[in-house]
């Protein structure tokens, strides 16, 4: 009977194995790639500059002792959209935002700030995907909660709802 | 994936005699180096793009498959080698991003789960042979 047993084990592996995969088939697409980067110093990056009277973000503005959000974003992207409204509110209750816009211009980047309103402290260009790259950044909208030492505290990716609103504010309190 | 790089390369190199030539956008434009474009492509279809998920970055259009192209031969053509520039990249998005993975605790399985299958599977049969030749 021992024997037996041991001669359908090749048998139920395989069965195991094509069920594993099966399921897997059946799991939604999509894989959220978070950034390694959260928990270390912000890579080193600049962008260029958007309005006139308005800085470009740069990695050399952080670490002045005050937190801060840094918001990955495009003009052309319909969450980023949905989410300025609520960049806005964080601005009024004395959140600072920097923004960076990845594959982006300024004629729709004055479009969009004029239609959505212009919650960022400092706005830049990133050029080439340099910067969204340095930051492991896969995708628009992601919002990095930076430290005043310049550390990634945590990383918001998608569109920043009310709830998220609230959560990045208390991150920001806890780390003044 | 040949056939858009010769054509970005033709583009490239058609109005190259009218106006002055633009530094090359190497998301589209192969390194002039044949050995540093080698390695350059052998790395970019080993690194899975992110937005697109399924497919390496040599053969996806999505933009920020296009800006890790170009960082690719960038690096390249500065003298990185390719484990580096896959370090860098892997540093940043993780182990996922790499089509090659590297053995470390939690991808240890996927070498040692086929031979353990080989050695089991080797075992049985060594098994049923001795079984039948003392019969």
């Amino acid at each position: 009977m021992k024997r037996g047993l041991i001669v359908w084990l090749p048998l139920a592996l395989g069965l195991a194995l094509m069920a594993g995969l099966y399921l897997g088939l059946r799991k939604p697409e999509g894989h959220v790639i978070a950034s390694r980067l959260v928990g270390q110093t912000l890579p080193e990056f600049t962008t260029r500059p958007v309005l006139p009277g308005q800085p470009p973000s740069a990695s050399a503005d952080f670490r002045d002792g005050r937190p801060r959000l840094l918001n990955i974003f495009a003009s052309w992207c319909v969450p980023c959209r949905d989410e300025a409204e609520m960049l806005v509110r964080l601005k009024a209750q004395g959140v600072e935002i920097d923004g960076i816009a990845v594959h982006d211009d300024v004629d729709a980047l004055t479009t969009f700030v004029a239609a959505n309103g212009n919650p960022y402290r400092h706005l830049g260009i990133d050029e080439a995907g340099r910067a969204q790259m340095a930051f492991g950044s896969s995708g628009v909208p992601e919002t990095f909660v930076i430290d005043g030492r310049g550390r990634i505290l945590y990383q918001h990716i998608g569109a920043v709802t009310e709830d998220d609103g609230r959560k990045l504010i208390a991150m920001l309190e806890h780390a003044r | 994936m040949i056939a858009p790089l010769v054509f970005a390369a033709a583009l490239a190199a058609a109005p190259a005699a009218a106006i002055p030539a633009d530094p090359p956008d190497y998301a589209q434009v192969a390194l002039a180096d044949p050995a540093k474009e080698a390695q350059a492509a052998a790395l970019m279809d080993t690194i899975r793009c992110v937005v697109c998920q399924g497919q390496p970055i040599s053969g996806s259009n999505a933009d920020l498959a296009a800006d890790m192209r170009r960082m690719v031969r960038e690096r390249i053509a500065r003298g990185d080698s390719p484990e580096q520039v896959r370090a860098w990249l892997v540093g940043r998005y993780g182990d996922w991003i790499s089509f090659s993975p590297r053995m470390r605790t939690a991808t240890a399985p996927l070498w040692l789960v086929p031979l353990g299958a080989l050695a089991g599977g080797l075992a049985l049969v060594a098994r049923r042979l001795r079984r039948r030749s003392t019969r």
